[in-house]
C-alpha cells in the first residue's frame, strides 16, 4: 500500500470548536535531516489527540515545537491562541509538558518538586501546600512525598512529573510518550489519569508508539511518519482505509495444507508455516460456511484464527507494510 | 485549583526577581543536600596552604622580601592568593552542576513554562557566588588559625576587600556557568573549567612575579588572578597596590560581560 494515504479528516462540516492547538506546514531539519517535512493539524479544545509514529518519525520534534522548546524552521504553529515563533510566553502559560525523559529534579524531593512548581507559577505559599498536597494524594505519592525522586520508580517519577505538569492548571496538555517504558499496571495507572484529565476539559496532545494507547484514549489520531501525516482521523476512520480482516488456518499436516490450499482458492498461502489466510468480515455466518467447506473436503486444521483489522493494521499499512510480521512482534508487548 | 497567572500581572523585573530567587533556593538547596562537592572543592586550597606553609614554607619564605623572611611572613603572602584560588575551586562546582542541570528534563521543563527567562542561570550564578563567599570565609578560618594577620587593614579596606572578593567571583561564575552550559557531560565540564583551578597556579599567589622567567612574567603579571591578588595584599595587609586595582576590575566586568553573553547566548539557543 503506498505510504500516501489521504487524510479521511471531514473538514468543514458545520461552524468548527475553537482549535486548542493548530499548525500549518509545519518543518524542521537537524542538518540534512529533515524530521518534519509539513504537518498540518487542527486539534479542537477539549479533545485527546494521539500522534502515532515509530522511533524516529518525529513525534518527539513535534511536541518540542508546540511546546516553545526548539523553534520550526518553517511554517506556522498556533497553541491556546498564541503563535509559538512571536508569543512563546502567551503559550508557556497555557500549557503542561511532560517530555519523554522525567523531568524531574532527582537531587529534591517529590514534595520540593511540587512546591517549586508552585513558586514558579506564583502561587501563594499557603495554596502552593494545598495544591502540591492534593495533587500528590490524587497520583498516590503522599507516602513517598519526603523522599528524594532520585529513588522513585519509573511509574512513581511520571506520576510525579505529570503532578508537576497540573501545578499550573494548564488547559493544553503535551505528553510526549507518558507510558514508554511502563510496566502494564503503571500504563493502564497513566491512561487512567489521561482519561481524567479530559473530563476536566484539558486538551491532550498525546505522542505514542502503541496503537492499543491511541486506539484507547484519542479521539483522533495522526499517524506520522518520515516527517509527514501518513494518515489521520478517528480510530475508526483509521481501520477502515485498510482491507477487512481474514481467517487463519494452519496446519501441521502437509497433505492436509495442500488439499485445503488447492479448494480453497480465494486463500493467501504462506508456504513456510503451512498456513491459510482466507479474507473474511468475522460474520457467523462466513464463518460457518467457511468450517462447512472444510468439513465437506475432509480437511482438518490444526488452529483457526480470526483477525479483524486493528490498527497496528493501519500503521504497518501506511508506513511500509513488507516487514508487518516483524514489526508485529515487536508491537505486542 | 488556582489560575497560572496573579491576578495583577506581575511586571517583568518582579518576575526576574522573584523566579530568581526562587531558582536561588532550588540551587541552595541542592548545595545543603549533597554537601560533598562543595567540601571536596575546599580541600584543594587548603591542603595546598597547610602544604605550602609547613613543608614547603622554609625554602618559599626566603624567596620573598628579597630573603630572610620568617614563615610567618610567607602566610601573610600565601593566604590572599590562596582565597582567591578557593573562588577558582568552587567554579568546578559550579560548572559541573550546570551542565548536569542543563541535561536534565527539568531544564527542558522550565524552558516550557512561562518564567522568566533568564532565572535559572541566575539562580545558578547567585548560588554559586553564595558558596564562594563561605569557603573564603572558611578557608580565610583555617588562615586565621594558622597565623595570618592582617594587622593595619581599615573597616573600609575589610569592606573594598569583601567587594573585591565577592566581584571576582561573579565574574568568574558566569565564565564556569558558560564551559558548564556548553559541556556534555558533568566529566568535560570537570575538565572544562580546571584552567580556572591552574590558573592562580601562575600568578603571584605562591611567589612573586619577578621571581619567575622573563617570557613568562607577562603572562602571570596581567593574567586576573595576579591583579587581584595584589589588590587583595594591599587592603588586607599594606602593600603597594598601584594600578592593579583597576586591572582587576577591567578584567572582572569584561569577564562577567563575557560569561553573561557566552551563557545566554547558549540556554538561548535550541536544546539538542
Amino acid at each position: 500500500m503506498p505510504s500516501s494515504v489521504m487524510p479521511t479528516s471531514r473538514r468543514g462540516d458545520g461552524p468548527q470548536p475553537p482549535a486548542a492547538v493548530s499548525t500549518i506546514g509545519l518543518r524542521k531539519s537537524y542538518g540534512d535531516k529533515t524530521v518534519l517535512d509539513g504537518i498540518d493539524l487542527r486539534i479542537p479544545a477539549g479533545t485527546v489527540f494521539a500522534l502515532l509514529g515509530p522511533n524516529g518519525a518525529g513525534k518527539t520534534t513535534a511536541v518540542k515545537i508546540l511546546s516553545t522548546l526548539v523553534t520550526a524552521d518553517g511554517g506556522q504553529a498556533q497553541v491556546a491562541g498564541h503563535d509559538v515563533a512571536t508569543s512563546p510566553d502567551g503559550v508557556r502559560a497555557a500549557i503542561g509538558v511532560t517530555g519523554q525523559f522525567s523531568a524531574v529534579d532527582g537531587l529534591i524531593t517529590g514534595e520540593e518538586n511540587m512546591l517549586l512548581m508552585a513558586d514558579l507559577h506564583h502561587l501563594s505559599k499557603h495554596e502552593g501546600r494545598q495544591v502540591s498536597a492534593e495533587l500528590l494524594e490524587r497520583f498516590d505519592l503522599t507516602e513517598a512525598a519526603k523522599k528524594p525522586a532520585s529513588t522513585y520508580s519509573g511509574g512513581m517519577k511520571r506520576r510525579l512529573d505529570i503532578a508537576m505538569t497540573l501545578v499550573g492548571n494548564p488547559r493544553i496538555i503535551f505528553l510526549d510518550e507518558p507510558t514508554t517504558g511502563l510496566d502494564p499496571r503503571s500504563r493502564h495507572t497513566m491512561w487512567q489519569i489521561i482519561r481524567e484529565l479530559v473530563s476536566d476539559g484539558v486538551t491532550v496532545f498525546l505522542t505514542t508508539q502503541y496503537l492499543e494507547e491511541a486506539d484507547e484514549l484519542a479521539d483522533r489520531i495522526a499517524v506520522l511518519n518520515d516527517g509527514k501525516i501518513a494518515a489521520e482521523g478517528t480510530a475508526d476512520e483509521l481501520k477502515r482505509l485498510i482491507p477487512g480482516g481474514h481467517v487463519r488456518l494452519r496446519f501441521t499436516d502437509p497433505d492436509a495444507y495442500r488439499s485445503a490450499a488447492s479448494a480453497l482458492r480465494e486463500a493467501t498461502r504462506d508456504d513456510e508455516t503451512l498456513a491459510l489466510q482466507i479474507p473474511s468480515d468475522g460474520s457467523q455466518r462466513e464463518l460457518r460456511s467457511l468450517l462447512d467447506w472444510l468439513d465437506s473436503i475432509g480437511v482438518e486444521a490444526d488452529e483457526l484464527t480470526m483477525h479483524s483489522p486493528d490498527l497496528d493494521d493501519v500503521f504497518f499499512a501506511l508506513t511500509g507494510g513488507a516487514d508487518r510480521t516483524d514489526k508485529k512482534g515487536e508491537a505486542v508487548r | 485549583m488556582s489560575s497560572p497567572l496573579a491576578p495583577a500581572r506581575p511586571t517583568r523585573l518582579s518576575l526576574a526577581v522573584r523566579d530568581s530567587s526562587t531558582m536561588l533556593r532550588r540551587n541552595l538547596l541542592h548545595a545543603r543536600r549533597y554537601p560533598s562537592l562543595t567540601l571536596n572543592l575546599l580541600l584543594t586550597p587548603i591542603v595546598l596552604l597547610l602544604l605550602f606553609v609547613y613543608v614547603f614554607g622554609d625554602v618559599m619564605s626566603a624567596g620573598i622580601g628579597g630573603g630572610g623572611a620568617d614563615r610567618s611572613e610567607y602566610i601573610a603572602y600565601l593566604v590572599p592568593g590562596i582565597l582567591l584560588m578557593t573562588i577558582g575551586g568552587t567554579l568546578i562546582g559550579t560548572a559541573v552542576s550546570v551542565s548536569m542541570d542543563m541535561t536534565e528534563g527539568i531544564t527542558a521543563r522550565f524552558r516550557t513554562m512561562a518564567i522568566h527567562r533568564g532565572s535559572v542561570l541566575i539562580g545558578h550564578v547567585i548560588g554559586s557566588v553564595l558558596q564562594s563567599i563561605i569557603s573564603v570565609v572558611l578557608v580565610g578560618a583555617v588562615g586565621v588559625a594558622i597565623g595570618f594577620r592582617s594587622t593595619d587593614a581599615t573597616v573600609l579596606e575589610w569592606l573594598a576587600a569583601f567587594g573585591l572578593l565577592a566581584l571576582f567571583a561573579l565574574a568568574f561564575t558566569w565564565i564556569a556557568v558558560g564551559m558548564g552550559m556548553v559541556s556534555p557531560s558533568a566529566e568535560a565540564a570537570s575538565n572544562n573549567a580546571l584552567p580556572l583551578v591552574f590558573l592562580p597556579l601562575i600568578s603571584s599567589a605562591f611567589v612573586p612575579v619577578d621571581a619567575m622567567p622573563g617570557w613568562f612574567q607577562p603572562i602571570a603579571e596581567y593574567q586576573p588572578f595576579t591583579p587581584a591578588i595584589e589588590t587583595l595584599r594591599g587592603l588586607l595587609l599594606g602593600t603597594e597596590i598601584g594600578n592593579n586595582w583597576w586591572i582587576t576590575i577591567v578584567w572582572c566586568l569584561g569577564l562577567a560581560a563575557l560569561g553573561y553573553r557566552w551563557s545566554k547566548a547558549v540556554f538561548d539557543r535550541d536544546p539538542k
